[in-house]
């Protein structure tokens, strides 16, 4: 009965998702609020719906009902609870469910805190929003209907989840990135509505803002999340692989991050107004264009998924009639929008030109990599794979390029500046910042990398302007502790998510050059050393857990004769299905990483045993939570608040007031 | 700028779209189904189990079977046998095609593992396998009682896609 | 108006400049590190190149896997079931490597013939065939018939 329940309420609504997506228009095209207002109810009863549908599949699951097949193919009795509730989306029809369920939770949240944004305004958004959630559930119900029987022949037990998503990073990571990727629907139907009404001012640059941030610091999380999760449990020790499953995240990372730049931008200064429109476009058409390359297995990676050419040719429908749709309506709308602000070469505005560029360049250059092979494979230049090299030669310039223009952040202003003044201000912080960049890895590591000290050149140069930016704002103030308390959540921020970057980049530069890597033969009583590290494999215990068994190595670290820890990496076979899996045991630190898994038994009662040295690996995954907590900061600025803002200043500012009459 | 800058993104996008709509029917698990419906291929080949015995098309049962395309180097085999000696236990009649192998090898797999086949045709040189348009193990054909192949399965046969694919198949066929 | 035409100039003359230059390096990586696939037949036939990192795919000769005993080295044999080529890598091979599995090595043609692969791959998949080589093997049948 629940699964049944389950099916009804999708296709409920659908139904109402169905009036959400036409009868706000009729409203909007004949200034009817009645009709307009009829787009937050069906939001309202389209969540509830989606809510009541995600919560059966969760009952089938947890209830080992295996009658489902979607259940009998992602589960087993034997799974572990925990998992049986991730396993709803480890598999593609519940990733989908999740997918569209996210997104009914995106338009409930417009729908809240929109209250004093013009009802004309809010009504297309809801609109634009309902015709995207129709795609999925229509793509739900007829290729990948979570709740279909097996009846009458089902089977006793479930064949359960894929082994290396029996894991806590598995639980967190789909719905962290898929709250990122659906964020950006939010500021995609704002783009659109922009274009449909013709209008585009500074107030719709900032009800964006805070849109665009909460999905970009769910997307940057989750990415964060993947990667630490591809580091610990593939057992590879890598922590990016530009595995096309990445890659499909990383693009409307890119142009999401873009975007962020550029509406500040439209925002403050009223330029680039096309430009953003065409950005918050890009980055829900490469979340779409993500979960096309993934669901349809046009690329095949590492995650393998499972997939199905009728799934990818709907994908493949919907993608072109989303972005066509809105590239469409761009082409002929976003000629309309002139700025009339002007600005000097040196300037802020040119500044975030330059990170807009390079930053799109990024993302070119993601593309290109990621669908060449495919390219290849249709105009028959052969099979072809594009390897980390290619990726890294290009992303290591742009990522200093964009750091020498942020370490500009602190000194420039609007519209224009002093050229030599900037000259002035910047060259001493640039040659202490060289100076420090080559010694400190001379003195350190005793070796010198070029790419580290140009990765640490960089990072010293941003952060000595950042140090000096906020020295100079607190010189003359009586307080200075009150006065750092009195700056804006804005200014912290984005401060914060900076540094974030720098940390990010240190922990990338020295994992990447200083990382140490032995494959070598084990025997019970013998020893393998790396660093100053000494790792001695005392014993190995045959262990059982609920649904694998597994080969544990009992392995004792010391450095210089003193004891660090005790390290127990396994090998398990998952007793369902027959699958082997690699856990690695790690030793975390701040500065460095202790990393060792098992890789095959050899004869005799030796084992192939690898090891790692990863010095500053944690530094990525601190980075990245610092980019996202400080992209949260900045949504508690004052006037993003539009929510409880006084319905006057609304009206002040909002220009779509007067729309509907 | 001029109006034509506007559709430059549309234009791109149009490309990209209908590289994506070539590489997604250009995929290499879509299967041309040329032997569908059309009768199993004429053959003369040794049995496993000698090769002075040759089997013929004529030797297949006239009623519903399988035909199951294995080898010993097909580790996905592996994986399949154990749900095909149980499908033989049912009575489902299966008809073993060892493709590409060694005797010796193919033998000490069934003597190891279970003989759910009832035949055991030893296509050495993969010449029915080419005929049938095999091209990679495992593969099963589900014929029907007129020796015409009515379904063909590309990779292991499991519970899910006998359920799924195959019993419905066969009733209609039973039932017809 | 001279301000207007000034930056209007500056700003094509920058996006110009690094569209040009992104897609120049963009090409010049991609032309550097593209890894083609080659088949054992081809490989055999002296198709592909000795110098540059290559990708092989096939499946794994059963019995044709060898281990030193002292070392982490091991050579074992792909075939596309006509031609045969030896591989040689040394490291720790991933957990889906089985005999008779379909797998790619990724590494560089030696003169002899041997390929001394870098880093071999198979999915996390039983079921699972490269794309690769499942379409070289389809074409080596599509190649056997008459």
């Amino acid at each position: 009965m629940i699964p049944e329940l389950g099916h009804f309420a999708l296709i409920l609504a659908l139904l109402f998702t169905l009036i959400q997506a036409t009868i706000p228009l009729i409203g909007v095209a004949e200034g009817r609020l009645d009709l307009m207002v009829v787009a937050k109810s069906c939001a309202w009863v389209q969540w509830l719906l989606f809510v009541i549908a995600f919560a059966c599949l969760v009952y089938a699951f947890v209830n080992n009902d295996f009658t489902v097949a979607y259940v009998a193919k992602h589960s087993n009795s034997l799974l572990p609870l925990q998992y049986k509730i991730s396993a709803v989306w480890g598999g593609h029809e519940g990733s989908i469910l999740l997918w569209a369920l996210i997104l009914s939770s995106w338009t409930v949240a417009v729908a809240i805190f929109s209250q004093r944004l013009p009802a004309t305004m809010v009504a297309s958004v809801l609109t634009v929003m309902a015709w995207i959630s129709l795609g999925f559930l229509l793509f739900i119900l007829f290729t990948s209907n979570p709740f279909e029987r097996l009846l009458p022949n089902f089977p006793i037990d479930g064949q359960d989840l894929n082994p290396l998503l029996q894991d806590f990073g598995l639980i967190v990571h789909p719905p962290i990135l898929y709250m990122g990727y659906v964020g950006f629907s939010v500021v995609f139907a704002f783009a659109i509505a922009a274009l449909l009404e013709g209008r585009l001012d500074s107030a719709w640059a900032r009800w964006c803002r805070p849109w665009t941030l909460v999905a970009w610091c769910f997307l940057t999380l989750g990415i964060s999340l993947g990667s630490w999760w591809a580091y610990y449990e593939l057992g590879w020790g890598g922590w990016w692989f530009w595995d096309p499953v990445e890659n499909a995240s990383f693009m409307p990372w890119l142009a999401g991050t873009a975007l962020l730049h550029s509406l500040a931008a439209t925002e403050k200064r009223g330029v680039f107004k096309s430009w953003t429109l065409l950005l918050a476009i890009s980055a829900f058409s490469f979340s779409l264009l993500g979960t096309f390359l993934v669901r349809s297995g046009v690329l095949t990676s590492v995650h393998a998924f499972a997939n199905d050419p009728e799934r990818g040719s709907f994908i493949l429908i919907f993608l072109s009639l989303v972005v066509g749709g809105s590239l469409t309506l761009f082409a002929i709308r976003a000629g309309q929008f002139k700025s009339f602000s002007q600005y000097d070469l040196a300037s802020k505005e040119m500044l975030l030109l330059g990170n807009n560029l390079l930053l799109s360049v990024a993302t070119a250059v993601v593309m290109l990599g990621t669908l060449f092979p495919l390219f290849a494979d249709i105009f028959h230049w052969g099979k072809i794979s594009v390897g980390p090299p290619y990726f890294n030669a290009l992303f290591i310039p742009l990522v200093l390029g964009l750091l020498f223009l942020l370490g500009f952040v602190p000194l420039m202003r609007w519209r224009q500046n002093d050229l030599s003044l900037l000259v002035k201000q910047a060259l001493p912080s640039l040659i202490a910042s060289l100076i420090i960049a080559v010694l400190l890895p001379w003195w350190l590591a005793e070796q010198l990398n070029i790419w580290v000290v140009l990765a640490l050149f960089m990072v010293f140069w941003v952060l000595s302007r950042l140090v000096f930016d906020l020295k100079q704002k607190l010189q003359h103030k009586r307080h200075p502790w009150q006065a750092m308390l009195n700056m804006t959540p804005s200014y912290w921020g984005m401060s914060l998510a900076h540094f974030g970057v720098l940390v990010l980049v240190v922990g990338a530069a020295l994992t990447s050059v200083y990382s140490i890597e032995k494959d070598v033969r084990l025997d019970i009583g013998g020893s393998v050393s790396i660093a100053d590290y000494e790792f001695r494999l005392i014993q190995l215990k045959d262990i059982q857990g609920s649904n694998y068994t597994a080969v544990q190595a009992d392995i004792e670290v010391y450095q210089q004769q003193r004891f660090v820890t005790k390290l127990f990496p396994e090998k398990r076979l998952y007793s369902v299905q027959k699958m082997p899996m690699t856990e690695a045991a790690i030793d975390p630190g701040l500065t460095r990483d202790l990393y060792i898994s098992l890789g095959e038994p050899l004869d005799g009662n030796s084992w192939a045993v690898r090891v790692y040295y990863k010095p500053f690996v944690r530094w990525l995954w601190l980075g990245g939570v610092l980019m996202a907590f400080g992209g949260l900061i900045v949504i508690r600025d004052r006037r993003y608040r539009f929510a409880i803002k006084s319905t006057k200043s609304s009206q002040s500012d909002g220009l779509f007031a007067g729309e509907t009459s | 700028m001029k109006q034509w800058v506007y559709l430059l993104p549309l234009v791109l996008f149009i490309a990209l779209a209908i590289v994506l709509w070539q590489g997604l029917s250009n995929d290499s698990r879509l299967l041309p189904a040329a032997m569908l419906n059309q009768p199993f291929p004429e053959f003369a080949l040794p049995s496993l189990a000698s090769s002075s015995q040759i089997i013929t098309t004529k030797d297949l049962p006239k009623q519903i079977i399988l035909v199951n395309v294995w080898a010993t180097w097909c580790s996905s085999c592996l994986q399949e046998h154990p749900f095909l000696v149980e499908l033989a236990k049912q009575g489902v009649v299966i008809i073993g095609l060892n493709y590409k192998d060694k005797r010796a090898d193919a033998l000490a797999w069934l003597k190891q593992l279970g003989n759910p086949y009832q035949l055991e045709i030893f296509d050495a040189k993969g010449s029915l396998g080419l005929d049938l348009g095999v091209y990679g193990a495992p593969e099963t054909y589900l014929l029907d009682q007129h020796g015409v192949i009515q379904y063909r399965h590309v990779g292991v046969l499991t519970p899910d896609v006998w359920r799924q694919r195959l019993i419905p198949i066969i009733e209609v066929l039973k039932n017809g | 108006m001279r301000t207007q035409q000034k930056q209007r100039l500056y700003l094509v003359l920058f996006i110009i400049a690094g569209v040009s230059i992104a897609i120049g390096l963009m090409l010049f990586a991609l032309g550097k590190n593209v890894n083609m696939f080659y088949t054992p037949s081809q490989i055999v036939a002296k198709e592909a190149p000795t110098q540059t990192t290559i990708r092989v795919g096939g499946l794994v000769v059963s019995g044709s896997v060898k281990r030193q005993s002292d070392s982490l080295a091991v050579e074992f044999v792909l075939t596309d079931q006509t031609e045969q080529i030896a591989v040689h890598y040394e490291g720790i091979l991933p957990d889906l490597f089985r005999e008779g599995q379909g797998i790619i090595a990724l590494g560089q043609l030696q003169p002899n013939g041997i390929v001394k692969a870098s880093q071999v791959l198979a999915k996390h998949d039983e079921t699972y065939m490269p794309p690769e080589v499942a379409e070289s093997l389809k074409a080596v049948h599509q190649k056997d018939s008459p």
